[in-house]
């Protein structure tokens, strides 16, 4: 009896490109029908936009170069805050929820190679963080006169894409940490929490003690707040580009990809 | 089997072939889709394989051997190694030793080609639960270079009522019958069914039995692991029973075609076991009252005389019943050492 060889035949697939935008079709579709994504990523931050500027903004907060309203000081933190629960709290999430309940080990079982479905699922966070990071900013222009100058647009739309990416990356590099998807959100809050309080998100910089900065300034969330708040201020001069901010971000995302290359599994961790 | 037999044409729609109980090597080859026409018949081979975690060894040594259109049961206790097995058949894990080819092709380094051809059910139910039926379908329909049909594939595993409901609001069995869409989307050779009926009320289990005997009659080769000896029973042309090392068709299984009969039935009024026939009453191995029990290979030289025996003293014995060791049995036999 003769061993099943392998037919020759050619299969029809599409381009990469066209498989990886028809799973951000399905994966945005599930992600807007879920409703604690669609709390956590898309209600919150504008709630928290609301409250901290009806709470504080009317004062004065000291930045480089001057003074600004509390409210314009809020907008960008917040923005940074939506973009990361979009694509890093949100991701870690419903990642480690497929996972544990075998979707993704379901999904690694078609053609699709790894990296495709990696790339439908990242692009799906990128661009929801790009879009609450658009409405953030609008709500910021229209209800509390935060309105960046037009020549810091493309340092706003770079630190956006190197954010949105990094933290993506972070992202899958956490849920290789986390054993179960019950412990995900408490993870996420244990990390994330004191973080924006320290890093000037929740509370302005200028009222931090030094010891917690200076803590704060190791890790990437304080630096997408200091890059989104330069190209916000009215008194920064020029296109408003925070270069090392952004190169901080860059390297934690750089490192972020690398556990996630190495450690990234599809099956569930109990084992 | 013939409730089995008569339930294959129910979904045979496809290749459209005659006589649902052919084995599908006899049926001509122009019936059959390109992908499976002249193909040589090993689906499944795999020789001593061997897998452990750390110290413990999951598997130790399996020989096993699938050919297509065979509906394969692999059974075991809990903890013999079933799902180990059947994870690195499906390209899951990396074994510790052994040689195993599936489609002719090492499942360990298995390509996008490989997976085209295979169709994987797993244990626990995988639906996404934000998708409709149908999306989520059509999501998996775009993996793959050649699929089914969505809308078919909806019907032949009947979910048409529910193609538009969330994944999350199914009932346990529509879940399951979502899972098995989502394994033949890809119009795969090869289908893993891992305990596709577990928690099913028995008309679900029914139904489910039809959809599979169907997906043989489509052409497929199907491996199945079960608990139910029923299902085994109803649905497999061969069964091995892992960590016993039992391998045979349904019906040869452990030597159940040899193994003794069991006749039993309750003596009329007044008579003795002492008066039946000579033959009948020296295979009378237990007595319960008037409950008499009998046990024989070849149950019909002791039902003759038996019978004519009730005749000729115009007894009824109304409750005679012939017993054959059902597959449970055997199994339970088989596993003993291992539970």
């Amino acid at each position: 009896m003769s061993v099943a060889a392998a037919p020759q035949l050619q299969y029809r697939r599409r381009s990469k490109g066209a498989l990886v935008l028809h799973q951000l079709r399905y994966d945005s579709l599930a992600f807007l029908r879920n409703r604690q994504s669609r709390f956590f990523t898309l209600a919150l931050p504008v709630v928290f936009l609301v409250i901290f500027c009806a709470l504080f903004g009317n004062g004065t907060v000291h930045v480089a170069g001057g003074t600004i309203k509390e409210s314009t000081y809020y907008v960008p933190g917040l923005v940074g805050f939506g973009l990361i629960q979009a694509a890093f709290s949100n991701l870690v999430i419903s990642v480690t929820a497929q996972r544990d309940s075998g979707v993704l080990k379901r999904r690694r079982s078609t053609p699709e190679p790894a990296w495709v479905l990696i790339a439908g699922r990242s692009l799906t966070a990128v661009g929801t963080a790009v879009v609450i990071a658009v409405i953030l900013m609008l709500i910021g222009s229209l209800a509390y006169g935060a309105t960046p100058p037009g020549r810091t647009i493309p340092a706003i739309i770079v630190t956006i894409a190197i954010g949105a990416v990094s933290f993506c990356a972070l992202g899958y590099a956490l849920v290789t940490a986390i054993n179960s998807s019950d412990s995900a959100q408490p993870v996420i809050q244990m990390v994330m929490l004191p973080l924006y309080f320290i890093s000037g998100v929740f509370v302005p910089s200028s009222q931090i003690p030094h010891w917690l900065t200076d803590i704060a300034n190791v890790f990437p969330v304080s630096h997408l707040q200091k890059a989104l708040l330069e190209a916000f201020n009215p008194h920064t001069v020029g296109a408003g580009f925070a270069w090392s901010d952004l190169l901080v971000i860059a390297i934690w995302g750089a490192a972020g990809l690398v556990i996630a290359l190495r450690r990234f599994g599809w099956v569930p961790n109990t084992r | 089997m013939p409730s089995r037999r008569a339930s294959q044409s129910v979904v045979n729609g496809r290749t459209g072939q005659a006589g649902p109980s052919t084995p599908v090597s006899d049926v001509p080859p122009a019936a059959l889709p390109d992908r499976q026409r002249s193909l040589p018949e090993t689906v499944i081979s795999v020789r001593g394989l061997r897998m452990a975690f750390g110290d413990f060894e999951a598997v130790r040594g399996i020989d096993l051997h699938v050919s297509r259109g065979e509906v394969f049961a692999f059974l075991g206790p809990n903890g013999a190694g079933k799902t180990t097995t059947v994870e690195i058949l499906e390209g899951y894990l990396k074994r510790t030793a052994g040689e195993v080819s599936v489609l002719g092709v090492d499942p360990q380094h298995a390509d996008s080609d490989w997976r085209e051809r295979v169709g994987v059910v797993l244990q626990e139910s995988t639906v996404e639960p934000d998708l409709t039926v149908k999306e989520c379908l059509s999501l998996y329909a775009g993996f793959y270079g050649s699929p089914r049909p969505v809308d078919e594939i909806i019907e032949l595993v009947g979910l048409a009522q529910k193609a538009d409901v969330l994944g999350g609001n199914l009932s346990g069995g529509q879940r399951r019958r979502l899972d098995v869409a989502l394994a033949l989307i890809g119009d795969p050779e090869l289908v893993f069914l891992d305990e596709p009926t577990t928690g099913f009320d028995p008309s679900a289990r029914r139904a489910a039995w039809d959809m599979i005997a169907g997906l043989q009659a489509l052409g497929k080769t199907i491996f199945l692991t079960t608990h139910y000896m029923e299902e085994a029973e109803h649905l497999a042309d061969r069964i091995y029973v892992l960590a016993a090392v039992g391998e045979g068709t349904p019906q040869t299984l452990g030597g159940r075609d040899h193994a003794a009969s069991e006749i039993s039935f309750t003596l009329p009024t007044g008579v003795g076991a002492g008066d039946l026939p000579e033959g009948v009453a020296n295979a009378v191995t237990r007595e319960d009252h008037d409950r008499v029990e009998l046990h024989s290979d070849a149950p019909m030289a002791l039902l003759g005389p038996l019978s004519a025996w009730a005749r000729d003293h115009g007894y009824e014995l109304a409750d005679v019943e012939v017993h054959r060791p059902t597959l449970e049995e055997i199994y339970l036999r088989l596993t003993e050492g291992s539970r």
